[in-house]
């Protein structure tokens, strides 16, 4: 049972969801995510972790609101109790001195990408982050995350704030101009996950996605989160969840991913 | 003696099979007490009891069912709880034909005294009067047991060490305390209501237990160490294998792990009342031949399946599943492919699977385990249409404590390696039990395993040799 210390909208359907627990905020690093379970009927759902404070006990996730689940947690406010709160589970993210190195974000992966970019900086790298959503109403945490880096790169798909386009574009023009990026690690949609894989496939930069496959346990004992990575088939929770984009395959993720769509329609219908 | 005894077992009342697979109740009925009497008298009271040597945890049969003959309920569920602390699952899951009635002198002749139906008997009447009495407990010595795992290991572990003094707190990974009782075995085995009383009555007794703890990350071994005087790992053996055949990853496709914990502990055949959601396929196919395969084709017809299959690639004496399973798996529909294998698995376009292509086997000489070895036949492929897979063929340890362990020396099967008569690990103060060291059994080799490190630990504690 944890103890909410914070849960708000930041943006139109994003939240930030700040929990209490002393032994995750010891061992949270980047790369983790926790399983999260609001009540008696509900699922166990996956939320890659945002931020963390170590000596209040605390961990912070960002959430969208997209269905049954994620509803439940956005109508909790501070003070509720989660009962289930597990973690830290997944692989660590490899972290080290690359280079330049371009954390990528979008919606609710600007949160994710967050703690990756902090950690990059820390390690000596030049960090340059980007962040795209559809438009400026919809971005968030942009100081947080211009803290942590020596560039920030917005794109919105309108506009109305950075360059018109999706991340993708900014970062193939980089490489165009002959900017060298030692890794690029990519948090958020599977299709942007996947449009930044292909963008930096010719030119052989080393790209680290975060893979986002339906999930039960969490803990490695059912596969609901097979993913297909170098012809190989991997447990997302426990073999990852980062991978090397190149080698995923990208269409059975996507697949995957839709196997409960008609049930979640009819879940979200239901009142109780 | 003299006495004519009945030369079958005391029949048990069950759901009709057409009835059963649309609801998730229990088959068996249990004896009401006349019965159970009836039954106890059968006992020939041995004088050297076989039943107990092939007893894993060692009950004092003939001592429990002579109370039942004599009415005296209350010291029947006495005598049984003194080895057993769990007798409400074991009469419900044990394989007793493999064990105590295996070796009952009545079944060289007759049928054997149903052993497993009394003990169950005992606990289902005990649980009707109310909360059971408290176990004595020793004073207290001053030394705590992390407990890693809440499955039958543990809990067994756990009860032992907490009656003789001993602080015992357990981890549990899920929200559910349990481990395989409550998301392996389905409701309509082993209800879960009975696994939360069995439970609570541990935390009565005074174990601590902590659910949504990932013991490997969220504290590691060395950390419990600083806090603990014994560490006892029973995590089970939850890493669900695949058969990694072309097509296995198409949506609907599921390990029975996956299957199973979906049904049985997120509840979905009550989507959506809960929301975790299942796929209900119209024709299902279960690969395997064991208590979870069963479990799994069963599971299915109550999820409406219209055809539920069975597919294993040897024949219907070398299924390792209990008996009473494979039989009620027949009574209620279940259609048996034997001596058949799938080699790979086709889609409809859209990512689901629609096709099981499956080839016949033969079988050839037996190989490690002691079976008949399943040999394709060539060209003998065929397509079963089906829109379900559950593979059930096993599962091994899941790794991530020996990953994050130093010191815990683990086998090629990604198995602890323990001392069998301690359960020691190579790591000091330590100590396996169960699936984690066995690989995949059952639930009353696991409660053995605990039983025997519980002594050990006790005894270690005493005199301090490791």
């Amino acid at each position: 049972m944890n103890n909410i210390i914070e849960r708000k909208m930041l943006v139109p359907n994003i939240h930030l969801l700040t929990v209490e627990d002393s032994f995750i905020a010891q061992k949270i690093q980047p790369g983790h995510f926790v399983i999260i379970k609001i009540d008696e009927y509900g699922e166990r759902i996956p939320l890659t972790v945002a931020d963390w404070n170590r000596e209040n006990g605390t961990v912070s996730c960002i959430f969208m609101q997209v269905g049954r689940s994620t509803r439940k947690i956005a109508d909790l406010n501070n003070g509720d109790q989660i009962p289930t709160f597990v973690g830290p589970l997944g692989k660590v993210i490899d972290i080290d001195n690359y280079g330049t190195v371009a954390c990528i974000g979008g919606c609710y992966g600007i949160g994710s990408i967050y703690p990756v970019a902090r950690a990059m900086k820390k390690a000596g790298n030049r960090v340059i982050s980007f962040m795209e959503a559809r438009s400026s109403y919809l971005l968030y945490w942009e100081k947080k995350l211009r803290d942590v880096s020596d560039d920030l790169i917005i794109s919105t798909m309108d506009g109305s704030l950075g360059s018109k386009g999706h991340n993708s574009d900014q970062l193939i023009k980089l490489l165009k101009q002959g900017e060298k990026i030692d890794r690029v690690i990519a948090i958020g949609c599977t299709f942007m996950m996947y449009d930044i894989s292909e963008a930096t496939r010719s030119y052989k930069v080393r790209t680290i996605v975060s893979l986002n496959p339906v999930m039960v346990d969490g803990t490695g004992m059912c596969g609901a989160c097979r993913v297909e990575v170098g012809g190989d088939t991997k447990f997302a929770c426990v073999d990852g969840p980062d991978f090397d984009g190149h080698e995923v395959n990208w269409d059975l993720l996507l697949t995957r991913r839709k196997v409960y769509v008609r049930d979640e329609t009819v879940a979200e219908q239901v009142h109780r | 003696m003299g006495k004519k005894i009945q030369p079958t077992k005391t029949k048990m009342r069950e759901q009709a099979p057409e009835e059963r697979i649309h609801n998730n109740l229990e088959v068996p009925y249990g004896y009401s007490e006349e019965e159970a009497i009836t039954e106890a008298n059968r006992c020939l009271q041995c004088k050297k009891p076989l039943c107990v040597t092939g007893c894993p945890v060692e009950i004092n049969i003939p001592g429990f069912i002579e109370k039942i003959a004599e009415r005296n309920f209350t010291d029947a569920i006495r005598i049984l709880k003194e080895k057993n602390v769990l007798p409400s699952v074991c009469g419900r899951v044990c394989p007793q034909e493999e064990q105590c009635e295996k070796m009952c002198v009545l079944g060289k002749k007759m049928e054997p005294v149903a052993i497993g139906r009394l003990e169950r008997f005992a606990a289902d009447w005990e649980a009707k009067q109310g909360n059971a009495p408290l176990l004595p407990k020793r004073k207290s010595t001053g030394k705590s047991i992390a407990v890693v795992g809440s499955g039958p290991a543990g809990i067994t572990v756990a009860g032992d060490l907490i009656q003789l003094g001993y602080k015992v707190t357990m981890f549990e990974a899920l929200h559910k305390a349990g481990g395989v009782l409550v998301y392996g075995i389905p409701e309509f085995r082993l209800p879960k209501k009975i696994v939360t009383r069995e439970i609570e009555f541990l935390c009565r007794m005074g174990v601590e237990l902590k659910k949504d703890f990932i013991i490997g990350t969220a504290l590691t071994i060395d950390e419990l160490l600083k806090d603990y005087n014994i560490v006892f790992l029973g995590t089970g053996a939850g890493l669900p294998w695949f058969m990694f055949i072309p097509g296995e990853n198409l949506n609907n496709i599921y390990s029975a792990n996956e299957y199973l914990t979906r049904a049985n502990l997120m509840k979905a055949y009550l989507f959506p009342q809960y929301d975790t959601p299942i796929a209900r396929g119209k024709n299902v196919a279960t690969i395997g031949g064991g208590n979870v395969a069963m479990d799994s084709a069963r599971t299915a017809l109550r999820l409406g399946a219209k055809k539920s299959f069975i597919i294993y690639r040897r024949s219907r004496v070398e299924m390792p599943a209990r008996e009473e399973e494979i039989h009620h798996a027949e009574q209620e529909g279940v259609i048996f492919k034997l001596l058949t294998n799938p080699v790979a698995y086709h889609g409809d376009g859209k990512g689901n699977v629609k096709f099981a292509e499956c080839i016949r086997m033969k079988l050839g000489e037996p190989d490690s385990s002691g079976r008949r070895r399943p040999i394709p036949i060539a060209g003998s492929n065929h397509k079963i249409p089906i829109d379900v897979v559950v593979v059930a063929i096993g599962n091994s340890p899941n790794p991530l404590i020996p990953n994050t362990t130093k010191g815990l020396e683990i086998s090629k099967k990604g198995t602890i390696i323990i001392d069998e008569e301690t359960g020691k690990t190579s790591k000091k103060d330590v100590f396996a039990g169960g699936d984690v060291a066995t690989g995949a059994a059952t639930v009353i080799s696991a409660m053995g395993a605990g039983r025997k490190a519980a002594k050990a630990i006790h005894q270690y504690l005493i005199d301090e040799k490791w």
